[in-house]
């Protein structure tokens, strides 16, 4: 188990939990990062944060920070 | 009665084309009570009696950012006759998420399922009737860019707004949560007009509003939450988190029946060869500057250069057509001053500034419109954090350049309460038009060698967006919620020029009417201030209401260096519209048509400035308390007068200090 920040570019995982609380937590959820969900790492910014990944066919940016709350396999 | 048909959807999903292709040209824009969301609505072309009310974009309907809030409250408490969810067919799964939670409210919907050309395009095979089964609700498949199914779609909508609710939720979920939802039904009571389904997930979901409007005895609350604590516990999970992965559950199981997806590449998509060039590790941040110094150079350099001469010429056409209008009519001097340097003056001001203010929104509506700017907050993001602010205060700053009030405006997309309102604050220190003459003039006047002078500007405006963010992201007003970035990256579209057009359309007339207004009031107050004096009697410049407010403003600003009543009172001009500064400077040197490259006008500031005090007063101009079109603007989208004038005077007294120490230092050089 490791975190999605961890998640090298270009892999392919899938969500075993999300750690976050409160509205953070919601939006997550809400757009679509819920447990069992495949999520491919597409790229980093070009300034090394945030995260681009792909999940449920469209493309996500999020921070680093966030996902660092991001449990997956 | 006339019904409403109301739009909801996702941002991203075509909304705004639909809307405009619904509507045509009969819309209207205001804003919901108490918040600063736009509210746009229009008349249904070809149905009389039928409104259309365009709900903001959004993807649930949690009741967490402002735009949630509203589309929920709108459709408990207004009843719209039909629903009409638009929903992005290439992008379906998040999409129908949105639809899940409006059919759990019970809601009448025809879902509008978008974009079936890119559909077709991609391979993908999308079974409208198994889908529109599954839902319970009718599913017609349109393309809202060429107008394909619109009509049908419509007559559909139409159909069902005269029609009663006869559908039921389509979803269920896993036998645990049935099973809690069941338990809750048990203790709680039904609400008249809410739907008793929708009623229970929320209660489950712990939703604070609806919660309060249950007021349930603290007994039967207390069992509640034993009841949902125990079913978390067993699911290692939260309430709210297991009801998302339930419909989402239930959106995978139906699509697998439906749709059957080409499973085309995502690495040979359009959209991802786009973004491998332009969010590239080396080429991104090259690429941006390189779009946005063409942006500039054409809007502001160029082009839009060229047509403020244009319409300088044109309004000294008017102005001397009307001189000989007034001559010939035998109007008084008042009468001929009021007109031609008030009035015509004035607009011609304002209007002067209108074509190249509607060139920048036309690039940046286009760059917005085909996905771009979202990349641009994405490249951002990084630096911005880094002082309290997101990627997505770019996109205001950067529209601030044009004119801070549509910049203050497009704030709107921030989520977050406190970056929105940091960004509100900080986006008129970025240099506007109007604020580009004074500079040009001081720079002529003083620096005609030092070509950094001007773009100096730029450079200071930046600084004290960075310092302010770092300054105020500690006080304890600004702490509030850590803001989050996650944020839908868009495929890549060519968007159509009639949504282009509109869109420059809103943001300039926005610009037009609420900019215009005032500058026109305040060029008039001017001309009243320095032709009359406290009798009303007409006199000269020196003995004017002007002259006296400007000794008494004098001490105050002469540790700046601009000590006499003439730069006192242009500095406070400043706070009716900055281009004023150069118009009131021109008045005061006797220059009827004041333009920066005036030589009477030069001497006249030579004359009252040294280098030292005309950069502090550059600096002043730059910082201090935008104008009144701005001041509206700020107060309009914090929706509060306590955040205006803590804005203001934040915005002056950091104006002051810097041209304080740029005149102190600078003098002793």
């Amino acid at each position: 188990m490791m975190t999605l920040k961890e998640v090298p570019i270009g892999s392919t995982v899938t969500i075993k939990k999300v750690c976050a609380t409160g509205p953070l937590k919601r939006r997550i959820v809400d757009m679509g990062l819920t447990k069992g969900t495949p999520v491919t790492v597409r790229r980093v910014a070009p300034l090394g944060d945030p995260l681009e990944v792909t999940v449920r066919s469209y493309e996500l940016s999020l921070r680093k920070a966030d996902a660092q709350n991001i449990l997956v396999e | 009665m006339s019904k409403t048909l109301a739009l909801v959807g996702n941002p991203n999903s075509g909304k705004t084309t639909l809307f405009n292709n619904l509507t045509g040209s009969k819309q209207y824009v205001g804003n919901w009570p108490g918040v600063t969301v736009e509210r746009k609505g229009g008349k249904l072309k070809k149905h009389d009696g039928f409104e259309v009310m365009d709900l903001p974009g959004i993807y649930s309907l949690s009741p967490y950012s402002p735009e949630e809030v509203i589309t929920r409250n709108y459709l408990l408490e207004e009843n719209p006759d039909v629903i009409v969810n638009i929903v992005d067919g290439s992008n379906l799964e998040r999409n129908l998420y949105l639809t899940m939670q409006l059919l759990e409210m019970g809601c009448k919907v025809v879902v509008a399922l978008n974009m079936m050309d890119l559909v077709r395009a991609n391979g993908d095979v999308l079974d409208t009737e198994l889908l529109s089964k599954e839902l319970g609700c009718p599913v017609v498949p349109i393309t809202a860019t060429s107008g394909e199914g619109v009509e049908q779609l419509v007559a559909r909508a139409v159909q069902i707004a005269q029609t009663q609710c006869d559908r039921k939720d389509p979803n269920s979920f896993s036998e645990e949560v049935e099973r809690v939802l069941q338990e809750i039904g048990e203790m709680v009571a039904p609400m008249p007009h809410i739907e008793r389904r929708w009623q229970l997930v929320k209660v489950l979901e712990r939703d604070g509003q609806l919660l309060e409007k249950l007021k349930l005895s603290q007994g039967v609350f207390d069992k509640l939450e034993v009841l949902i604590t125990r079913f978390e516990q067993q699911a290692d999970d939260d309430a709210a988190s297991i009801i998302a992965s339930g419909r989402y559950q239930k959106i995978d199981s139906m699509l697998r029946s439906c749709y059957k997806s080409a499973n085309v590449d995502y690495a040979n998509t359009v959209s991802e060869k786009i973004d491998r060039i332009v969010t590239n590790r080396v080429l991104g941040l090259p690429i941006f500057l390189g779009i946005m110094w063409a942006v500039y150079y054409i809007c502001i350099q160029t082009l839009g250069d060229e047509t403020i001469g244009w319409m300088e010429e044109l309004f000294e056409g008017i102005s001397e057509y009307a001189g000989a209008l007034l001559e010939a009519a035998g109007a008084s001097e008042v009468m001929s001053g009021l007109v031609l340097d008030g009035i015509i003056g004035g607009v011609g001001a304002v209007l002067g500034f209108v074509p190249q203010i509607c060139l920048l929104f036309l690039f940046l509506s286009f760059l917005e419109d085909c996905g771009y700017m979202a990349r641009v907050a994405f490249i951002m993001d990084r630096i911005f954090r880094q002082f309290g602010l997101s990627g997505k205060s770019f996109i205001p700053m950067l529209i601030g350049t044009g004119c801070s009030v549509p910049g203050i405006m497009a704030a709107r997309t921030i989520e977050n309460e406190r970056d929105r309102k940091l960004t509100i604050m900080l986006t008129p220190f970025i240099p506007c038009n109007a604020k580009l003459p004074v500079f040009a003039l001081f720079a002529a006047a003083f620096f005609p060698e030092q070509s950094w002078v001007g773009p100096s500007m730029y450079l200071w405006g930046i600084v004290m967006v960075v310092v302010s963010g770092i300054l105020l992201k500690k006080p304890k007003a600004f702490a509030g919620e850590p803001a989050n970035f996650v944020m839908e990256l868009p495929a890549y579209h060519w968007p159509r020029a009639k949504d282009i057009l509109i869109h420059t359309w809103e943001r300039a007339r926005g610009f037009i009417v609420k900019a215009g207004t005032i500058i026109f009031l305040a060029s008039g107050l001017v001309w009243l201030l320095q032709s009359f004096d406290f009798s009303f009697e007409m006199v000269d410049a020196q003995d004017s209401m002007m002259a006296v407010i400007g000794h008494y403003l004098a001490p105050v600003f002469a540790p700046l260096g601009f000590d006499s009543w003439q730069t006192a009172f242009a500095a406070i001009t400043g706070f009716l519209a900055k281009e004023v500064v150069v118009s009131t400077f021109g008045i005061l040197a006797g220059v009827a048509e004041a333009t920066e490259e005036d030589p009477t006008l030069i001497t006249t500031i030579q004359s009252m400035f040294t280098p030292a005090s005309a950069y502090a007063f550059m600096i002043f101009t730059l910082l201090a308390s935008p104008c009144f079109a701005a001041i509206g603007a700020i107060r309009r989208e914090m929706g509060s007068w306590h955040w205006t004038f803590f804005a203001l005077l934040y915005q002056t007294g950091l104006a002051y200090c810097m041209a304080l120490l740029i005149y102190q230092i600078g003098s002793r050089m």
